[in-house]
């Protein structure tokens, strides 16, 4: 009797620990991501052996306007032009994803029901786990060269198709996220618009959207931290020229490209190497608080409901 | 006159929510579209010596078996790394975890964690695993860094299949005299099964999918040997495509297999999405208890 009150008592300990585990990793990469990134703007070991290694000047990360570590002896380490990359396509991508998705997710729970419903979801569901990198693939053999052709450009791969993928990609989260927030919305709300005489389009557009809108505002953001933290598609079809584009078919860079594209380059204990931690600290902080704000306006919507 | 213009309300509004099905209809259209493509350019490359042969002459031919063996133990050791601790964590959380400050802050970093970029997970798999621990770039490495990003998609699907059997179960073992353990044991988990395995299956299709967490963690363009043990560098069939389609020489003679690979990975990753599928549509027809 004693033994199993003790085993009882000591795996709820181990499931504890495990719990705390799972959640010390975030503390734990950021952490890491901090350590490693702040290591940039201190002199680094060989900085006296190689004169182009000098530590990166913080004002120079912040505000400087060209990223080209590899120059030899006049390095420049400014993050404005990734930064920008970044939020640009991320902001075409929504100028898209948002109205078609929120669209879509408006038509799927107003007014699909049974198995029509199921089977638009399951598919979109199933987008939302395509690899990457076959999204990029596909970005670069048929999407780029259709947006060429249609703006008669010389090459697909600018910010354009950039934005076009990451609409592709961000909209599974923005349909599903919005269609979970409509749903939310209780019944009273169409049987009264109903009662009043109002039309199935009229209740949905006037009283449900409008009611549900802390939860779309959530869905997008959601949307955003989906774009701009895509790496391979985005890598792939954006031509990656670090400088600031001046049009939609100028190629651009971002902040996750720049990552993947230096980090395998570079030396362990460079200033460019832990530039690259800086940045995906930066990058981490940006997804960490998309998520927050995400949850805590679906939490808002949710209590907006309850008596 | 009223019931005329009663339609009339009833048609404009119809009207509207098929002006508003166009854009799910495109959308649903463009995926298709994207399967046709990739089935029409990549059927004919797959054949019995595509899957079992390691690339030959500079990646022109041959096949690609050494990708399809890295990516199936990666994500093995992924899985050894995060089912347990995933499953723990979602029953500490589901069973035992007393409504407090305490617990809404673990909840809150482990959906977090669901939002972290793919490359965060990378950087810190190196900064981690190949610098601090000195594993190395190799299998281990990039499984571990892959078994972190799948840990938050295991809690959270283990502990709603968990939440979501009845307390009575647990009522009723606990009456004859069970411990808590006991009763869940014996009371929950068997049930709950069916859906934690859904979650595992989901996280086993998106883990394959993954490039960015394996990027400098220890995949390869190319090596001569199989990974014999976990420490060796490895090829994966993601980034095999990548490279095949931006990095080669000869972009367009190798694009066949870079088609045929894409199609690979793609039954691969829609194989464990439709065997979860299937599972969830049984969960949801025998779960009577529901009412």
């Amino acid at each position: 009797m004693n033994i199993r009150k003790g085993v009882d008592r000591d795996i709820r300990k181990v499931f504890l620990a495990n719990a705390i585990l799972a959640a010390t990793v975030l503390v734990g990469i950021l952490v890491f991501l901090l350590s490693y990134g702040v290591r940039a703007f201190f002199p680094s070991p060989l900085a006296f052996t190689d004169p182009s290694s000098r530590p990166v000047k913080v004002s120079e990360f912040l505000t400087g306007t060209v990223w080209n570590p590899d120059a030899y002896g006049q390095p420049s380490y400014g993050i404005i032009p990734l930064l920008l990359g970044s939020f640009i396509t991320t902001l075409i991508a929504l100028v898209i994803a948002v109205p078609l998705g929120v669209a879509s997710a408006v038509f799927i729970a107003e007014r699909l029901k049974g198995w029509q419903r199921i089977t638009a979801k399951v598919i979109i569901e199933l987008f939302a786990g395509f690899p990457s990198v076959i999204i990029g693939f596909f970005g670069l053999l048929v999407l780029g060269p259709f947006l060429a052709r249609l703006f008669n450009v010389p090459s697909g791969l600018n910010l354009l198709t950039a934005g076009v993928t990451l609409a592709l990609m961000s909209l599974p989260t923005i349909i599903t996220v919005s269609d979970d927030a409509l749903l939310v919305v209780p019944n009273s709300y169409r049987e009264a618009a109903y009662a009043l005489g109002a039309s199935p389009w009229i209740t949905a557009t006037r009283i449900i959207l409008p009611a549900a809108r802390s939860g779309i505002l959530a869905a997008v953001m959601l949307g955003f931290g989906r774009a701009v933290g895509e790496t391979m598609a985005v890598l792939m079809v954006a031509g990656n020229a670090p400088v600031i584009p001046r049009s939609l078919f100028d190629p651009v860079r971002t902040i996750t490209s720049t990552i993947a594209i230096e980090l395998g380059e570079t030396a362990f204990n460079t200033p460019h190497f832990f530039s690259l931690f800086a940045l995906g600290f930066i990058l981490f902080i940006i997804a960490l608080a998309t998520n927050l704000i995400a949850e805590s306006l679906f939490r808002r919507e949710k209590r907006s409901f309850t008596l | 006159m009223k019931k005329s213009n009663y339609r009339r309300t009833r048609f404009i509004s119809n009207i509207w929510f098929i002006v508003l099905a166009i854009p799910l209809l495109l959308f649903i259209l463009f995926i298709g579209y994207m399967c046709f493509y990739l089935l029409k350019n990549g059927i004919n490359v797959i054949s019995w010596e595509f899957l079992t042969r390691p690339p030959a002459s500079g990646m022109t031919a041959g096949g690609i078996l050494p990708c399809i063996i890295g990516t199936v133990y990666i994500t093995f050791i992924s899985l050894l790394f995060s089912i347990p601790i995933g499953i723990f964590s979602a029953i500490y959380l589901a069973e035992y975890a007393p409504n407090n400050i305490f617990t809404r802050i673990i909840r809150s970093s482990v959906r977090s964690l669901a939002g972290i970029p793919s490359i965060v997970y990378g950087l810190f798999g190196v900064a981690l695993f190949v610098r601090t621990m000195d594993i190395g770039l190799s299998v281990l490495a990039s499984g571990l860094t892959l078994g972190l990003m799948n840990l938050p998609w295991i809690i959270a699907t283990a502990e709603e299949a968990i939440t979501a059997i009845p307390g009575s179960f647990r009522e009723g073992a606990l009456a004859l005299g069970a411990t808590k353990w006991e009763s869940i044991y014996r009371n929950v988990l068997p049930y709950a099964f069916p859906g934690i395995l859904t979650g595992i299956l989901l996280a086993v299709a998106r883990t394959m999918g993954e490039t960015a967490p394996i990027l400098f963690t220890g995949v390869t363009y190319f090596t001569r040997e199989l990974p014999r043990t976990p420490l060796q560098k490895f090829m994966a069939l993601p980034y095999h495509l990548f490279a095949l389609a931006t990095q080669h020489d000869q972009l367009l003679k190798v694009r066949p297999i870079a088609f045929g690979t894409a199609l690979v990975l793609l039954f691969l990753v829609l194989l464990f999405d439709a065997i979860a599928f299937i599972i969830r549509m049984r969960i949801a027809a025998t779960n009577k208890w529901e009412v």
